[in-house]
């Protein structure tokens, strides 16, 4: 908990600061021949309070990366560390245990090996904590102090104030940035390494799928490595299947909402329609596995089909359908929406019935919204993970029968990181390859629909 | 030329208008259809789940009188005032006096199906409540997961045949268990309750918010009132427009390589599965964020700049308070959706089991979700009605959020 | 107050007539009362103040109103000796008889050749391509619009200028061959020159149909019109023929918005 304690320390300096230099700026302002001075005195405290909490909230997030990391050194350093297994599992296991007796988050040790590690591990973290508040304190005292000297009656800290919050607004927005560089260059880094091991040829051309995390890394069996049906059953269960409901479904709800509906059913409808896309992914896999899939693999058998297998592509996509139903309705809602009342007003005008209407003008004009809704509501669902990994199945089947269990991107990406492998294993790393892959879909999916979306509304704007 | 019937009153006409009029009914119907089934879905699926967790908040229990006059327990307070006083009463013996005062009631048939660890309930008893060893005390012992099944219905004919019996004897029934409630994971779907995954999505969520919505909040502000137009902003814009829309998954792949790297030591810790969630929130608290703050009218704007505000204090003073509503909702809604997400979480390893409900951030802890996704997977047929209880549990904080949005938004709803 | 109706008109043939037609918006009274006859083959002007429900009742003849659902038509108003609210009435078949033009263009976003052809086609008049063909030429030449785009027909109708785009819902109007055609300020959107053509355009089509047009220029009501009505505040104040209203108006009122006193 300490960086816990620490922030709330940086705060309390900060305030300490915000107050001191108040009841500084207020005698200045009390001392002026005029009763002015350049900037009221809650600038000159903000001004304080900053250069109090920035430097020390810089400091402590370094600090809590680097003191784990410093306490285990100095504990591995200590005479009792020297009876620990060399490597591995186990000696993870044993330290990570005596760090959480030590910290106070266990009661007692489970492995005996990890007894004599306590004390140490304690006497580290006190040691590391008190230095970490002094800092803290030296650092928050000499930044205050600076800046606590630089007010004066004509020091103009409300523009310092401004900049400095205009500054940390575009930092903020750089999050933005970080995150999908942050994205692109995990992925890219990770997958460099797998295709260090594994040629991308065999990778994105390769036809069997079936990663062996149990296998010598250094010799990986490229022929194993094939994603080719991963791509077939993430495209079959999240383009075809899940389409095929949800974008006739979604339209004409939103036709039905948007043109026949009267007001009373709409207030109904809609929060209900938000409803079903609020329900969280796990909840429809859920539903999928435990009803969806028998009940389909019960119909098959009816119609006589004896190989029907209880997690199926149908299940998957069926179930994935009806999910993105609210959003294919809500994005050709919008889409309908941005048409003009003149368009509609025009048609009925000429003895077109609402149908008629809808059908020939309305869609038509409102195609490429919808059309860049329903890639965008592919991308979800090529995108989307819980369906498919609790119900589509592990079986990387290149066919095209919607009763036989497929895999997806998705699912092998979550088999190939929750299993035992190493990191260092390309059955491991093949995941971020996958994701890598799946993010560029992605992200070419939602650019294009999003620059579609956007001449769209400029064109009826 | 007036003598000619138009064409559009001529009999043709109207034997077409008929069969258009048809085709009318034939489209709204598909709608109303369409939307019908989506509701039908959404209703069904809730009613499954409602069905099946009422189970859930359930189990099989056998009452088991003991006195403790005759156990021969030591029942110092001070002792049992210690940490270690479940392991100094099992230590007593109090495991084989459980099973002792069960086979005399139950018979040995029925104590042999007292869950395994029935004792430890006794033992808490125990310690919250010492003076019940000066006396008989009645204790109401949860079933075995086999018998529990069986009194369901369901599991092998034998255990079936024991249910029925002790059922019809009075003393196997099926009772309310609030425990659920409060208990964290364990093995035996007997046992299992959801407070520890509650409590770890409760913790993660307090990290997301605290991380997501200042940021969102603060790069809301600035793209849409201060930011210029140029490469940078339409860079900021385009990475902000498709992290909204990048699959959840590669976010816990985000965190997996780069704040697992970072601090190693906190696998499953909410504090990372915070910070990963947060990182998918902000894009949506940033894009309703932007909306709410373009739907506030440029008068007021030019109002407070005109009696020499600065921008800053336009903002701050006049701008933000203004939006707020708005950027709240977007915040609940994306916190619904962050609440409610499986993929990112499983990817930093947050599905290990969790028998202990998280301390603070760092401790190992898992959440709702993933929680409902371990029990799924569970062969054990008990856990089928625990999970769909645990996804109840689940829909009723979301649709709490939402509910709170859906007000927010009808309350606050200006129009300028 | 009553409408004054100047005593020599003598049109016998009513296309349209509206007796006591009141409309409302919700609670509120737009048009109050009014009783006209619309003549065929004649354009008949509406003037007014703006506000005054002029587009109110314009919308009335061919219940474009029913798309707003607020609003509610009292009276009766007839086409052709029939009432045009009575339940039996077919919105789709008066619609396609009276037909209509709206203030700003507003062609379908599809092909010049596709917004001409549009009535036809949902009204199932045409079969073969070649009678399409023959029906967007002529409704295109009557609107003076084939010669300007016979040569790019498959282009978008949002693609011309806003003059074209107008004379093209002309000829989208004038394809499905209606009795009556509405227009609601057709010209307020276009240039003189753009505005010449439509009132040349108007006056070719007199001969053929009912035309009821809603205007704010006097000069235009007075160049293009036969009949004239004047309203105010829901109220058709005076009605007669448009040289009559434009040189010896018997209202007050009307004299004072026609030597623009107020409006
Ligand atoms: N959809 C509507 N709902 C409620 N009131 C309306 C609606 N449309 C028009 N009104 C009201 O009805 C009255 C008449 O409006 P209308 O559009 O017919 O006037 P107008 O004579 O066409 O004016 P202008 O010359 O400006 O086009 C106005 O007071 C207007 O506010
Ligand atoms: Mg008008």
């Amino acid at each position: 908990m300490s960086p816990a304690i620490l922030l709330v320390l940086a705060l309390g300096l900060g305030l300490a600061g915000w107050l001191a230099a108040r009841a500084r700026a207020w005698t200045f302002r009390r001392d002026s021949a005029n009763g002015r001075i350049a900037a009221l005195p809650v600038y000159h405290a903000w001004y304080v309070a900053l250069w109090i909490v920035v430097p020390v909230l810089l400091f402590v997030g370094l600090w809590s990366v680097i003191a784990p990391q410093l306490i285990s050194q100095s504990v591995l350093a200590s005479p009792a560390a020297s009876d620990l297994p060399a490597f591995g599992f186990q000696r993870d296991a044993i330290l990570s245990e005596a760090r959480s007796v030590a910290s106070g988050s266990a009661k007692a040790v489970f492995n005996e090996a990890a007894n004599g590690l306590v004390e140490p591990y304690r006497a580290a973290i006190s040691r590391y904590n008190l230095i970490g508040v002094l800092a803290t304190l030296i650092i928050a005292f000499l930044a205050g102090a600076w800046a606590f000297l630089r007010i004066k009656p004509d020091f103009t800290a409300r523009t310092r104030v401004e900049k400095a919050v205009m500054t940390i607004l575009l930092l903020a927005s750089l999050v933005a940035i970080l995150t999908t560089l942050g994205i692109v260059v995990s992925l890219v880094f990770e997958t460099i390494r797998f295709f260090g091991m594994v040629s991308p040829l065999d990778f994105l051309f390769g036809t069997q799928w079936g990663p062996d995390p149990m296998s010598n890394p250094n010799s990986p069996d490229g022929s194993r490595y094939g994603a080719i049906p991963l791509f077939w059953g993430t495209i079959y269960i999240g383009a075809v299947i899940a389409m095929i409901v949800a974008i006739p479904l979604g339209l004409m709800s939103a036709i039905y909402l948007t043109q026949y509906a009267n007001p009373t059913l709409r207030k109904w409808i809609k929060p209900a329609l938000e409803v079903l896309a609020g329900v969280p992914t796990v909840v429809y896999g859920y539903f999928a596995a435990l009803t969806v899939a028998p009940a389909i693999r019960d119909a098959a058998f009816a119609v006589g089909i004896t190989n029907a297998s209880s997690e199926s592509a149908l299940a998957a996509g069926l179930v994935m359908g009806v999910m993105i139903i609210p959003f294919v309705s809500s994005m050709a809602d919008d889409s309908i929406a941005a048409v003009p009342q003149a368009m509609r007003d025009g048609s009925l005008a000429m003895g077109a019935t609402t149908s008629e209407t809808i059908r020939k003008v309305l869609v038509p004009a409102a195609l490429p919204g919808i059309v860049a809704g329903v890639m965008l509501a592919v991308s979800r669902a090529i995108g989307e993970t819980m369906i498919v990994v609790m119900a589509a199945g592990a079986a990387a089947n290149l066919t095209g029968n919607p009763l036989e269990a497929m895999t997806t991107v998705t699912f092998q990406i979550v088999a190939m990181l929750t299993g035992e492998g190493s990191f260092d294993h390309p059955a491991t790393l093949s995941a971020f390859a996958l994701g890598f892959v799946l993010f560029m879909v992605t992200l070419g999916l939602n650019f294009i629909a999003l620059r579609v979306v956007k001449r769209f509304r400029e064109a009826y704007e | 030329m007036s003598d000619r019937l138009a064409p559009t009153r001529t009999a043709e006409f109207e034997a077409r208008l008929k069969k258009r009029y048809a085709a009318e009914r034939r489209f709204k119907m598909a709608g109303l259809g369409a939307i019908l089934f989506s509701v039908g879905v959404l209703a069904f699926l809730l009613v499954t789940m409602g069905f099946n967790g009422i189970g859930g908040f359930q189990r099989a229990e056998m009452n088991v009188p003991i006195d403790f006059t005759q156990a021969g327990l030591s029942g110092d307070p001070a002792v049992l005032a210690q940490p270690d006083a479940v392991q100094t009463l099992e230590a007593q013996g109090l495991p084989s006096i459980v099973d002792f005062y069960a086979e005399q009631k139950l018979g040995a048939e029925g104590a042999a199906h007292i869950s395994a660890s029935a004792w430890r309930l006794v033992a808490d008893r125990i310690i919250d409540d010492p003076a019940i060893l000066r006396g008989t005390a009645t204790f109401s012992l949860p079933a075995s997961a086999k018998l529990a099944a069986g009194l369901n219905g369901e599991g092998s004919p034998e255990m079936r045949a024991l249910a029925t019996s002790l059922a019809q004897q009075g003393k196997l029934e099926t009772k309310l268990d609030l425990g659920f409630l409060e208990r964290a994971d364990a093995t035996d779907p007997q046992q299992v309750g959801i407070w520890g995954a509650l409590k770890g999505s409760m913790l993660t969520m307090i990290v997301t918010l605290l991380m997501a919505f200042p940021i969102g909040v603060m790069a809301a502000l600035y793209l849409e009132e201060y930011a210029a137009k140029n490469r940078w902003t339409d860079l900021i814009e385009v990475s902000i427009n498709n992290l909204a829309a990048v699959p959840s998954i590669i976010f816990g792949l985000l965190g997996l390589a780069v704040f697992l790297w970072i601090f190693p030591n906190m696998r499953s810790a909410p504090l990372i599965g915070g910070m990963t969630l947060a990182l998918m929130t902000m894009p949506v608290i940033v894009i309703s964020g932007r909306n709410a703050i373009k739907a506030v009218p440029p008068s007021i704007r030019d109002g407070a700049l005109a009696v020499g505000a600065s921008p800053v204090q336009v903002v701050f003073h006049h701008v933000l308070p203004l939006a707020l509503p708005g950027i709240l909702t977007g915040t609940i809604i994306g916190m619904a959706r962050a609440l409610g997400e499986t993929a990112p979480l499983l990817m930093i390893g947050m599905r290990a089991f969790v028998a202990t409900p998280p301390q603070d951030f760092t401790s190992p802890a898992t959440v709702l979700p993933v929680q409902i996704f371990l029990w799924s997977d569970e062969i054990d047929r008990g856990f089928v009605e625990r999970t769909s209880a645990a996804i109840i549990v689940l829909l009723v904080f979301l649709l709490l959020m939402n509910g709170l949005a859906i007000y927010l938004r009808n309350r606050f709803e200006k129009k300028w | 107050m009553v409408t004054v109706v100047h005593p020599n008109l003598e049109d016998t043939n009513a296309k349209m007539s509206a007796r006591d037609v009141s409309v409302f918006y919700g609670d509120k009274k737009a048009i109050d009362d009014v009783s006209i006859d619309i003549p065929t083959k004649y354009v008949t002007a509406f003037i007014g103040p703006s506000g005054c429900g002029k587009s109110t009742f314009l919308r009335t003849l061919n219940r474009m109103n029913d798309t707003i659902p607020s609003a509610r038509v009292e009276g009766e108003i007839t086409l052709d000796g029939e009432d045009i609210y009575r339940s039996k009435m077919d919105v789709v078949q008066l619609r396609a008889r009276v037909g209509m033009v709206f203030q700003k263009p507003n062609p379908f976003p599809k092909s010049i050749y596709d917004n001409v052809a549009y009535g036809p086609k949902i009204h199932g008049l045409v079969g073969s391509k070649s009678e399409i063909d023959e029906v967007v030429e002529k409704s295109l030449r009557r609107a003076g619009l084939w010669m300007e785009v016979k040569d790019r027909l498959e282009d978008s109708g949002t693609a011309l200028s806003g003059g074209q785009q107008q004379r093209l819902c002309i000829a989208r109007a004038i394809a499905v061959d209606p009795e009556v055609i509405l227009m609601d300020e057709p010209c307020s959107a276009l240039d003189p020159i753009a505005t010449a053509k439509i009132e040349e355009l108007i006056d070719e089509l007199s001969g053929r149909y009912a035309i009821v047009i809603v205007t704010h220029s006097m000069q235009q009501a007075a160049r293009v019109s036969q009949r004239t009505a004047f309203f105010h505040l829901g109220k058709m104040v005076e009605y007669g023929r448009t040289s009559d209203i434009f040189t010896n108006p018997l209202e007050k009122r009307t004299q004072d918005y026609i030597t623009g006193r107020y409006g």
